[in-house]
């Protein structure tokens, strides 16, 4: 969450000038429900249109009602009447108007939400890896409502409060011209205040919500590092330091609500100038015939002095409107950039038509795969410039099972991502079946792979449902097979809720070793041709890499197999053996083979043999 | 006739639990709101006169209409207002309505000066109130800041951290926000409502009956429908959590959804949540619009009555027209206000719940010193006499433990997980207190050793050390902010990171997590071993804290330790056999137990866990020489290798 937070606040800058062909991309969402975003607008206006009427109909009630004395009493009832109707339609204009405004935002941020999810399942993963998941929600889960709501209440707000204001205008002037145009003077002066005011404001807001994450920061840090910070005797230190963020805290917001505090009475004030004009020439107008006119009504005057009070109202609203508008422009920003990231590993249109898309794919004429894989000529590099394969040549039969070793960043896990085609070569060719395989779609190949990370992801929901994640038509007695197929339905049933247990959010609740577990029974079920395995590094019990050992064996039979191992037992199980370092190979050979060479094999083999027989000692 | 007593006294006990946590969130509040009550009865007072200078602004207008234009209106209006005497007198003083006929610009003057007063009045009241509410959710912060600092290790070890820092950050600001704009609103409600009261009263009771007859109807329905409507927006915050939650999880499994060409299914279930939370939304903006349309048209209804039967008074010449407008402008000023009243007194509670949420973070008691708070100089002299250990769920962690170290000695300790030897060197740092048997520092209790003194003395580094997100030169010198650079460089290049550290783009002035920069788990090891060195202390632990360190780079550490830290008694606990052969005594733990003690020689001919691990070596050659791929381990016994 407050990743979340800092990462859109990072980006978060006042743009300038406001930038039309982004709104206008937006509202393109909003022209999709064209009828209820102009019945919105229309509705806007006739609400403002109603709330204009009030005073006149004051106005005609002392003029025309009370001023008749006893005769006015008859005019009464048909008043009272058309109030009522004014009151009933002006509730019916409320409810509607809340109705489609909160409809309009509900479905905006549908559709926004659904084609920027669609756009997720797309991206390629070079997008994934430059992203954290904290940057992508807070677009989805901050930034589109803030436009959907934007574009439905306030957008359309303009129209209330440009309405009403050029309502109040008209009137005005329709009343009395000269003096209307006395008190509109006010009007320029207000408007740069306010919109100085709402920039100000809205800027400081900004202020407190980066010292707002801050003090969670700090909360988070006081919490995690409690320990170290009784250790280290830093309490009474830390506390200084807390007690200097949370007084600039106090400090920023109380200059928020200061600025905020005087906004609102500064318009008032002028304000108050505009009424004390009415007040004060409508007054000797009344008396006497000033340049105003020969004469004026008293319910003239009463409606005068309301119109130039509740002008007031949609100024300000308005120019916070704008303010918001601007900050919003950020947001705007954020989304469009998302949904216009272009994918860099596409399929191309022939592709696609023969194989279909990754929502829509043609089955029926796909190819099967064998499995043989070859990298013909391959160079690749994430960064311009820093080649992380350079001409690197391989061949591997269907079903031989290949075990890769070096240390990080050496170019193992970039060898895999090629073959799962997650990355495309910069260079040369990978075949799968002799056949290029840019040359199918990406689900073809990806639908046939299977696929198990360094530390397993599943899903949150239950077991079965996790398993099933691998072929989702698979009935439960076939969940069940794949599980007893890699030794785990011993463990599955020896919980509380067996197959039906929740696995928490990312697997939480589960040990790294049972979640390894449900990843091979969800790859089993999903029986693909070619598997690869990203191993873990991080110790495991020896139970765990026991049951892990008797899984991988029956994931491994009769598939083309890449594995980054780590574990001793899951190298040795292996065909070939392939020692990369620095993008190449440099050892090639089984087991026996590398141990004679006496070289980087041989050492990682004899430590990592230490390590795990004390880990198998102590536990 | 048992039962029924037994009842009874549960009914008691529940009340008296009740009251104390009533008393103690009365406490919590006098606590919080230390400094703030001139705030707040400043905000107070500008409220009262807000309040007053808003219902003089209509009066000026009505004045001005009644008594002074009225005479000049065509029409025939009844009657005209009927003004203070006081006011008359004042008027009579310049000259009469002649005077006010003459000098109108002064009513305008007068209405210019009390909108200012009124301006005034609201900008002190807000700022006022935001200076008291912000100071006391500083009060707020800082004191479970504080608290959790000081609250003993053991709690941090069984709480949610999610869920305390969801307490300091959110429950801290609903009960700031309740305070800042809705605690003073009742008041400044109640007061509009009193003063408007006798204001309408003294010009005529039954109009004002009539013009606030429907109020308390719309303060009562805002409150029930407030109280309703939250189990709606309940249902669809929990479709946004879980919405978010379905967005997250499948960004973060991509590469799964990738693998198993799930795009398909993924985007069904997606689309499934987001119309589900569609729906959630649209029924609470259905449910929105009815309160708003409804209470609006009520709220409408009620002006237009006081407005309707102030034609009739008027007519009738029981009120003038200046009153007549007096009380439409009251009507409206006030239903709205009171309507906010109904959906402030819902709000109320969901302030008092975080109360209670904050109060029991701050029940729990901080670390006490049980002894004398001794400051000896400490030498490092460390006896253990038949500490017994257990955490308060009951297991016994420690059993019958019983060793000494001498000033400047290595003691190295091996067991296997579960055996009890981090809560054996936490035990020392007075992390947590000993059950049974006690702990001499150079022959003092440590129970009588201040414990913040005590643990300055005792360098410790955890297996999994934490670092403040600050820059690593930052970290290192943590303890001593003045240190001299140099000092560092010399404490980072004894735990061999000081290359690694000026490998990186900013070197010392990297900052530990920010976005890209991820220490790796040998590297935070290292720095935190540098910044105990730091410390200075005669007494250092290395609770298993070159784990993930290379076992070169783990010697080259120890010897450097050892040149650099003559006189430091040192406690390791490793499973590295190079780690632990070196050390002057090794303790051997199994189940709480000290089971083996004594030197290398000692116990690698003794059976046990120690000549175990020292025999791996042997395991390797024989594995080496067998040539059999497929077994995992030969057994046997091997010649000295490597």
């Amino acid at each position: 969450m407050e990743d979340l937070q800092t990462s859109a606040l990072r980006e978060e800058e006042f743009s300038k000038k406001i930038d039309l062909k982004l709104w206008k991309r937006l509202l393109r969402y909003a022209l999709r429900y064209r009828w209820l975003f102009v019945g919105v607008i229309f509705l806007m206006l006739v609400v403002a249109f109603v709330d204009i009427l009030y005073p006149q109909l004051t106005r005609y009630a002392i003029d025309n009602i009370v001023a008749e004395g006893e005769a006015g009493l008859r005019k009464l009832l048909p008043f009272g009447l058309v109030y009522l109707g004014f009151v009933l339609f002006q509730g019916a204009g409320v409810v509607s108007f809340i109705l489609f405004c909160g409809k309009l935002e509900v479905k905006i941020a549908y559709d926004i939400r659904q084609d920027a999810f669609k756009k997720l399942q797309q991206l390629s993963f070079s997008y994934y890896d430059k992203t954290a998941v904290g940057y992508i929600m807070a677009r989805m889960v901050g930034d589109i409502p803030r436009l959907s709501e934007m574009i439905a209440w306030s957008l359309t707000d303009i129209f209330w409060s440009s309405g009403y204001i050029i309502g109040c205008i008209i009137f005005l002037l329709a009343m009395n011209w000269k003096l209307g145009l006395v008190i509109l003077t006010v009007l320029p002066p207000l408007a740069v205040i306010s919109v100085y005011f709402q920039r100000r404001i809205l800027r400081q807001h900004r202020i407190v919500r980066k010292q707002n994450s801050r003090i969670t920061s700090a909360f988070n840090e006081g919490i995690m590092g409690a320990v170290t910070t009784k250790t280290l005797v830093r309490e009474e230190k830390n506390f200084e330091e807390f007690k200097a963020e949370a007084g600039t805290m106090k400090k920023a917001s109380i200059r928020a609500a200061v600025l905020s505090a005087m906004f609102t009475p500064i318009v008032m004030t002028l304000g108050s100038i505009a009424t004390a004009i009415a007040l004060y020439a409508g007054g000797r107008t009344v008396i006497a015939p000033t340049i105003f006119g020969t004469t004026m009504t008293i319910g003239v005057l009463s409606s005068f002095i309301s119109y130039s009070t509740n002008l007031f109202d949609p100024m300000q609203q308005l120019a916070g409107i704008f303010a918001e508008l601007q900050s919003a422009q950020a947001s705007a920003e954020r989304v469009i950039s998302l949904l216009d990231t272009p994918c860099d590993i596409t399929d191309s249109d022939e592709v696609i038509e023969k194989y279909g898309d990754c929502f829509d794919p043609k089955r029926e004429n796909w190819e099967e795969i064998e499995g043989g894989v070859e990298f013909r000529d391959v160079s690749f590099s994430y960064k311009e410039g820093e080649k992380v394969l350079d001409h690197f040549d391989l061949t591997v039969r269907p079903g031989e099972k290949i075990a890769l070793v070096g240390e990080t960043g050496a170019g193992k896990s970039t060898i895999v991502n090629l073959v799962c085609r997650f990355y495309e070569p910069t260079g040369g060719a990978i075949l799968i079946d002799g056949i290029d395989y840019r040359e199918r779609s990406q689900l073809w190949l990806q639908d046939r792979l299977g696929y198990v990370l360094q530390s397993p992801h599943l899903f949150s929901g239950s077991i079965r449902d996790n398993i099933r994640y691998g072929r989702k038509d698979a009935t439960d007695e076939e969940v069940v097979r794949a599980a007893q197929m890699v030794h785990a339905d011993s463990f599955i049933e020896s919980l509380e809720k067996g197959y039906d247990t929740e696995v928490g959010e990312g697997g939480a609740r589960l040990s790294t070793g049972q979640k390894q577990l449900i990843s091979f029974a969800r790859v089993i079920l999903a029986d693909p041709r070619i598997f690869v395995l990203d191993e873990a590094t991080s110790s495991i019990d020896t139970e765990t890499e026991a049951l892990i050992q008797n899984a991988i064996g029956t994931v491994l039979q009769n598939r083309t197999s890449f594995i980054v191992a780590h574990r001793l037992s899951t190298i040795r199980s292996c065909d070939r053996i392939l020692v990369i370092r620095g993008g190449k190979i440099t050892e090639s050979g089984t087991h026996r083979e590398l141990l004679k060479l006496r070289g980087y094999y041989y050492d990682l083999y004899t430590t990592q043999f230490t390590e795990n027989s004390t880990r198998d000692v102590l536990n | 006739m048992e039962k029924k007593t037994e009842k009874v006294k549960l009914t008691k006990e529940e009340k008296i639990k009740k009251k104390q946590r009533a008393a103690s969130i009365r406490k919590l509040i006098g606590e919080f709101s230390r400094g703030t009550v001139h705030h707040f009865v400043t905000g107070m007072i500008a409220i009262l006169t807000a309040n007053l200078s808003a219902y003089c602004i209509p009066l000026i207008t009505s004045f001005t209409i009644d008594y002074v234009l009225l005479d000049y209106a065509e029409a025939g209006y009844q009657g005209g207002m009927v003004v203070a005497p006081w006011i008359e007198k004042l008027v009579e003083g310049f000259g009469g309505k002649a005077f006010l006929v003459d000098h109108l610009y002064l009513m305008g003057i007068a209405l210019i000066l009390m909108t200012g007063i009124n301006a005034f009045s609201v900008y002190l009241r807000r700022s006022e109130v935001a200076r008291g509410s912000e100071l006391l959710a500083y009060n707020m912060r800082t004191r479970l800041y504080d608290h959790l600092a000081n609250v003993p290790y053991d709690y941090h070890k069984h709480i949610s951290s999610g869920d305390i820092i969801q307490r300091c950050t959110s429950d801290v600001d609903t009960i700031r926000r309740f305070v800042q704009n809705q605690l003073l609103e009742i008041v400044r409600t109640v007061t509009m409502v009193i003063i408007a009261a006798f204001i309408m009263l003294r010009m005529n009771a039954m109009l004002s009956l009539y013009s606030v007859m429907m109020m308390p109807l719309l303060a009562v329905a805002a409150y029930i429908y407030c109280k309703n409507v939250k189990k709606d927006f309940t249902a669809s915050d929990e479709a946004e959590g879980v919405l978010s939650a379905a967005i997250q999880e499948n960004a973060a499994g991509m590469r799964v959804v990738r693998a198993f060409g799930q795009q398909r299914s993924e985007l069904d279930s997606f689309t499934a949540k987001n119309k589900d939370y569609t729906q959630k939304n649209l029924r609470l903006n259905r449910l929105m619009a009815m309160f708003w349309g409804i209470s609006d048209t009520f709220g409408y209804i009620q002006i237009g009555i006081s407005l309707v039967v102030g034609i009739v008074f008027t007519i009738r010449g029981r009120i003038s027209v200046g009153e007549m407008l007096v009380f439409s402008s009251y009507t409206s000023m006030l239903v709205w206000p009171v309507r906010q009243l109904g959906r402030i007194l819902a709000d109320l509670e969901k302030a008092g719940v975080s109360l209670g949420r904050l109060n029991e973070i701050l029940e729990v008691p901080v670390e006490a010193e049980p002894g004398k708070a001794l400051r000896p100089e400490i030498r490092g002299a460390v006896e253990i006499r038949g500490v017994g250990f257990g955490y308060e769920d009951g297991q016994d962690v420690l059993k019958d433990i019983s060793f000494t170290a001498r000033p400047g000695e290595t003691v190295a300790i091996l067991g296997s997980t579960g055996s009890g030897k981090s809560s054996l060197v936490q035990l020392l740092q007075r992390l947590y207190t000993v059950r049974e048997g006690e702990i001499l520092i150079d022959g003092i209790n440590i129970n009588d050793i201040e414990r913040h003194h005590l643990r300055k003395n005792i360098g410790i580094v955890l297996q999994e050390p934490f670092l403040y997100s600050r820059t690593i030169m930052e970290n290192i010198r943590i303890v001593d902010p003045e240190a001299p650079e140099a000092e560092v460089y010399d404490a980072a290049s004894v735990a061999s990171v000081h290359d690694v550290i000026t490998s990186f783009e900013k070197g010392y002035d990297t900052v530990v997590g920010e976005k890209g920069i991820t220490l790796s788990g040998g590297q935070k090891q290292r720095v935190a071993i540098a910044r105990m060195l730091m410390q200075k202390a005669p007494i250092i632990i290395l609770d298993d804290s070159m784990s993930a360190v290379d076992t070169e780079t783990d010697a080259a550490i120890r010897d450097a330790l050892q040149a650099r830290r003559e006189g430091t008694t040192t406690f390791i606990i490793s499973h590295r056999i190079t780690t632990l052969c070196r050390a002057d005594k090794i303790l051997v733990l199994e189940n709480g137990r000290l089971v083996q003690e004594g030197t290398h020689s000692e116990l690698a001919r003794a059976d046990g866990l120690y000549k175990r691990i020292a025999d791996i070596q042997n395991l390797l050659e024989d594995e080496l020489n067998s040539g059999d791929d497929s077994t995992d381990s030969g057994n046997g016994n091997g010649k000295e290798a490597i």
